[in-house]
Parts: C-alpha cells; structure tokens; sequence
C-alpha cells in the first residue's frame, strides 16, 4: 500500500510526537511501534480493495465538517447497570472509576504512566497481530494517539455488566482504545452505548484466556456521527467471544471486528442489527480465522434500509490447516423497504483443513406481502405492521445475545426506535 | 350482514377474469358453507373480500351492514368485523404469539376508537379462550405459528377469531390438513362462536367439516359463480355424487 495522502499521516505524526512524549515506557514504545506501522502502511485509498464498498475518506480527512451533537438518551439498559463509567467528548467524565468484586479497571490516560504488565502484553499487540492479511492503517494509528481508554482487568466472574456511556457535545474528533483482558475461569460483560465523538476512531483489544469468556454489546445511535471501530481478539481454549452491535442512527458506521480463535473448543459470535434511514452507510467488516480444533464461529447480521440507506457486509472465515472440526456460520440479510436503499455483502470462506463445516448465506429482500396481508387482516395498520416484520427480521440477531434481560433491552429499545419514526 | 352483489373480479397482473358475477346475501346469525371444485374462485372470493392486493374488481360491490368493504384498506375491514381464518396462515418468526394477538386486539380497538384492553386483562381473556381451545402456555410464547403443526396453526387461527369477536367470519378450508381429532376441536371452537348474531362464511372442498359446522345454506361455486344454493342436504348430494352432475345440470 502506498501513503499518497503524507500530509496528513505528518500531520498526525506531530500530534502523537507530544502524547508519546508524555508516555510511560511501555505506552511510549507500543505508540512509537505503531506510528511507524501506520506510516508505513499509509492511510486506506478508495481504491483499496478492502475499503471497496465504503469510502474511507471521512475517517482520513483532516478537516471534515462534523456537525454538533445532541446528547442521546441514557435510558437503554438502566435496570440492568450498577457499573457505569460516563464519557464526555472523548474524555473520562467518571472520575473514581468503580471498584468491582474480580475486576479492576483504569484509564488508560493514567495507566500509561504506570506498570501494569498486564496491559504491556496487549497493547497495540493484537492490533499488530490483526494486520495480517489486510492492513488497518487506522487502527495503528488509534494504538499511536488514542488519548483515552478503559484496561478492564477480570480475574473472576464479575456480576453486573460494566457500561461505558459517551457522551459527545460539540464538534469532537475521538481516538479511544480499550483493552480488555479475561483470566482463566473469569467472564465480564462490556456495553457500550452513546458516542464518544462526532467523529469516532475506537479500538478495543480482547485477550480472551483458557475458559475465560468475554460479551459485547454496544448501541450506536449518534445522530450525523462518524464511526470507526476495530475489536483485535485472541481467543484461548474452551473460552467463549460474542459481540453483538445496535445502529440505529449514524452518517457513516464502519464496525470491523478481527478474531483469532487460538485455543481448541472455543466458540465467537459476532452478531449486528442496523436500522438505516437516508443519509445512513453502515459497514461491518469481519474476519474470523480459526487456528484451533473444534471451534465454532457465528457471523449473524441483519439490515434494515429505507431511503436510500447503504448496508455493506465484508465477512470471512479462514480456516488454517489443522483447525479440523471447525464449525463456520454466516449469513447477511438485508431487509430494502423501498427500493433506493442498497446492500453490498462480500461473503468469503478460506478453507484448508479438511473436516470442516462451513456454511454461509447473504440475501437481500423486501418485506413479505404475505405477512404483510396477514397482520393487516388483523386490524394492524400497515406501518405497525412493517414495524413487526422488521423486528421479525431482526429477531435472529438479537437471538445471539447471551444474556436474556439485556436481549430484552435490546429489543425493547428497538422497538421504541420504530414507533417513533 | 354481508351483501355480495354481481362481484366480478380478475387478476390485476394478466388478464384474467376470476369472479364472473358472485352474489351472496348473508344473513345475521347465519352459517353459509361455499363448496366447489379446484379453481372455482372460493379463495379468491375469500381474499377479495378481505382486501389481499394482486386483485382488481371490475364490477359489483360487497357491503358488511351496508358499508362498503370494497374501499376500504385490509386492516378497516377487521375492524368494521370482518375476519378471515387462512388456509395457510403465515409463520411470523422472532413475534410472540402474545405480542401478535395483542396487537391486533388493541389495533382494531384503536382504529374503532375504543379503549385499549390492558396488559391483565388482556392476559386473562386469552389464557381462557386459549385453554378450550388447548392451546397451552407454550404455544403462546412461541413465535407466530412457527413449528406450529397443522392443526395448531388451525386452532390459532380460531383463537385469534375469538379474541377479535369479528361480526362476519369467513374461514378458507380450515379443515385443509387436519386430521378428524383436530377437525372436531376446530369445528367445537367456531360452533362456541356462534351466538345467533355471528356471521360465518365456511370455505370448503368436503363435505365432513360440515358435520361439526351444521350451515344453514350451502352454495355450490364453478367457474366464478354461484350455480346453485340449497340447505345442507345439498353438501350431502356433492359428497355423495361429486361436482359432475351439478355442473353438468347448469352447463
């Protein structure tokens, strides 16, 4: 790849110079590391074939003009947190951080400073390990200058969800970078809602131990926002990853999501709804490789479009030799209201072991007028009844959540979301 | 209750004429069975009635108690009292069962501009309704007749008649695909519905179903048209004799 576009990785070289300066050791050396990585890959063209379906200039252009945001609504999930951590324009809000049974949890403004081995081990590593065989410039470029971020540390069960809520008030360009790190035996729970930026660069880095097990749920509703997000994970052996993502408003989303399932008899989900309107291109990007035996991996995604709206699915399965008995599902579906609204999927299984059962789909359709003419026989009044089927639709991408109060969160939210449109 | 008058109808993609002048007059309180060949229009007549799309009507008219059904939009005629049971009624996965029948109860309440049934009672209404019918707590949870056997599909159908309390009933082959154990529930369940003032409309190819749904005026249907109405021994003259003769005698 080549960096036409030098000025602005020189631009932001100036900028990271500073935050790395100001770093800890181990900060210091993993921002370096990964300001050279990014500029040596260079910032993602057009023309790159990974970045075919979205176009990555909103998220490399220095001066983009990013509309102010209205604060979102905290209410989704409020009978559920005990631990919630707020963000404000990309900076943290929660001063104490909660101290929770089996888990500790700093910034990583402050961490950076401090010794935490930990951290060292997973820091810009598994982004590193994530630029193979595409590279993600951008999110060398988050491990360089991200600016804030949460290091969850679990090393037991840890009870009640732990939910970071951004606000962003004003025009604010946001580079965060969480790490998370599951011990053997232990299992957290993250959700993220709100956004911590009109325009968003966010990497979380998971290192999922033997038997650990790691969930994920995030809403994405920013109005007129610019949202780029990686998850690196690396999943140990009878361990468990699933991740499960709500949009439902935003100009442009791309959510990317690499993971390495390194131990035997693991399973990963990566699970996502979208409920575009107009000015609305939403992106998720997957790849999964299976590296272990006897490891199953979902990829469930559903998109709903009106108006115009964009859905774009990149999603692959690699499975290396001698990950025998693994066990690959994917399917995209998009649901076209009207028929200005688009859905480009890419689905795509690389195969070298030779016991395996990989099975993928991707359709695109409109609502079924069968099921239409039956609500509506019922006395539902046609929008209601769209409003159903759509959530009909979704139902099997919220079916992934673990966790059955927050799938009813979920799905609550949701449906209120429709009402009011 | 329902006047169906010289109602002509064709397919609104090709052209071609379905409903060649049907005229029905039925009475409040009244069971009216339809019987008829394969492709005499009984469906058709069915879905016109409730407002499926795909249907164009060239002539005629249809008004339940003298308002005219044809104008209106699907989910108007349900709540003016019309009510289809499907042939096959649709699996609506990732719906609650529940949700779906609460929806459609307060929907029609809304459009009539009554009050909504709330959340109690609501959940007492059903769970009766739902017991004479058999159907258990389960197969109200479940998603929209999805892994619903046959019969179940039939028996949900009926429950949703019961707790819609339409005015006219019109129900397309419900004793397609059941065996004679699940055709008796059914049949026990719309006869529980009738109360002298309830209008039904029963589709059917057999005459048996008609055993457990004593009708008061059976209609023969060919090619678009009603040939011939009689009492019920006229469904026991098809069963014995078959549809031949009786079209031959009009031909």
């Amino acid at each position: 790849m080549v960096a036409s576009s030098p000025k602005v990785i020189s631009d932001r070289a100036l900028h990271d110079a500073e935050l790395i300066s100001n770093s800890g050791a181990w900060a210091k050396n993993a921002r370096q590391l990964a300001s050279a990585r990014a500029q040596e890959q260079g910032l993602p063209q057009r023309r790159d074939e990974y970045w075919k379906y979205t176009r990555p200039d909103v998220f490399v252009q220095k001066n983009v003009a990013l509309i102010p945001q209205a604060c979102p609504e905290i209410g989704i999930f409020a009978d559920q947190m005990k631990t919630e951590i707020v963000f404000e324009n990309a900076k943290l809000a929660t001063h104490h951080l909660p101290e929770i049974d089996n888990c500790k949890i700093e910034s990583l403004s402050n961490a950076s400073t401090l010794d935490l081995h930990w951290v060292q081990d997973i820091y810009g590593k598994l982004e590193l390990a994530g630029q193979k065989p595409v590279e993600r410039s951008l999110a060398a470029l988050n491990t360089a200058m991200a600016t804030e971020g949460l290091l969850v540390h679990a090393t037991g069960q840890v009870s009640s969800p732990i939910r970071i809520h951004s606000v962003s008030i004003g025009i604010t360009d946001a580079v965060i970078h969480h790490v998370v790190k599951v011990e053997a035996g232990a299992s957290v729970t993250l959700i993220e809602t709100g956004q911590y930026g009109a325009r968003s660069n966010v990497v979380i880095e998971v290192d999922v131990a033997d038997t650990g097990s790691f969930h994920h749920i995030r809403v994405q509703d920013g109005k007129e926002s610019h949202m780029l997000t990686h998850i690196f994970a690396s999943i140990g052996a009878d361990a468990k990853f699933k991740s499960f993502t709500l949009t439902t408003d935003g100009k442009m989303t791309r959510n990317e999501c690499i993971l390495d399932l390194v131990g035997d008899n693991s399973s990963v989900t990566v699970a996502g709804a979208c409920l575009g309107d107009s000015n609305f291109h939403h992106d998720d990007t997957v790849f999964i490789t299976h590296d272990a035996v006897n490891c199953e991996s979902r990829q469930v995604f559903k998109k709903v479009l009106r108006n115009g709206a964009v859905g774009v699915f990149q999603g692959k399965i690699l499975v290396k030799a001698g990950a025998q008995k693994t066990d690959g599902y994917q399917i995209s579906q998009s649901l076209l209201l009207d028929e200005d609204s688009q859905f480009l999927a890419k689905p795509e299984l690389e195969i070298y072991a030779d016991d395996v059962a990989c099975s993928h789909g991707s359709t695109s359709g409109a609502i079924d007028e069968e099921a239409l003419f039956y609500l509506r026989s019922r006395g539902v009044p046609e929008p209601k009844a769209v409003d159903l089927l759509t959530l009909s639709f979704i139902a099997q991408a919220i079916g992934e959540i673990e966790d059955p109060d927050l799938a009813q969160a979920i799905l609550s939210h949701l449906t209120d979301i429709l009402e009011a449109r | 209750m329902l006047e169906i008058k010289n109602l002509c109808v064709q397919l609104e993609e090709e052209d071609k004429q379905i409903l060649k002048g049907v005229n029905l007059s039925l009475e409040a309180g009244k069971v009216h069975a339809i019987m008829g060949p394969n492709g005499s229009g009984k469906s058709t007549l069915s879905y016109v009635l409730s407002g499926k799309g795909g249907y164009e009507v060239t002539e005629g008219s249809a008004h339940l108690e003298g308002n005219d059904i044809l104008e209106m939009e699907p989910e108007e005629r349900a709540a003016a009292g019309l009510f289809l049971a499907f042939q096959y009624p649709v699996e609506i996965p990732g719906v609650g069962n529940m949700t779906f029948l609460r929806t459609a109860v307060n929907s029609q309440r809304k459009l009539r501009g009554e009050p909504e049934m709330s959340a109690g009672e609501f959940l007492k209404v059903v769970r009766a309704k739902a017991k004479d019918l058999k159907i258990d707590a389960d197969m109200l949870k479940r998603p929209v007749n999805v892994g619903f056997s046959g019969g179940e599909k039939k028996r949900n159908e009926i429950l949703q008649m019961a707790m819609l309390e339409p005015k006219m009933c019109i129900l397309d082959e419900t004793d397609s695909g059941l065996d004679v154990d699940a055709m008796k529930l059914v049949a026990q369940g719309v006869n529980a519905l009738r109360d002298g003032k309830r209008t039904f409309l029963v589709i059917t190819h057999y005459q048996r179903l008609l055993d457990h749904i004593k009708p008061d005026v059976v209609h023969i249907m060919a090619a678009g048209r009603i040939i011939k109405s009689g009492g019920p021994e006229l469904a026991l003259e098809v069963e014995n004799n078959g549809y031949a003769d009786l079209l031959e005698e009009t031909a």
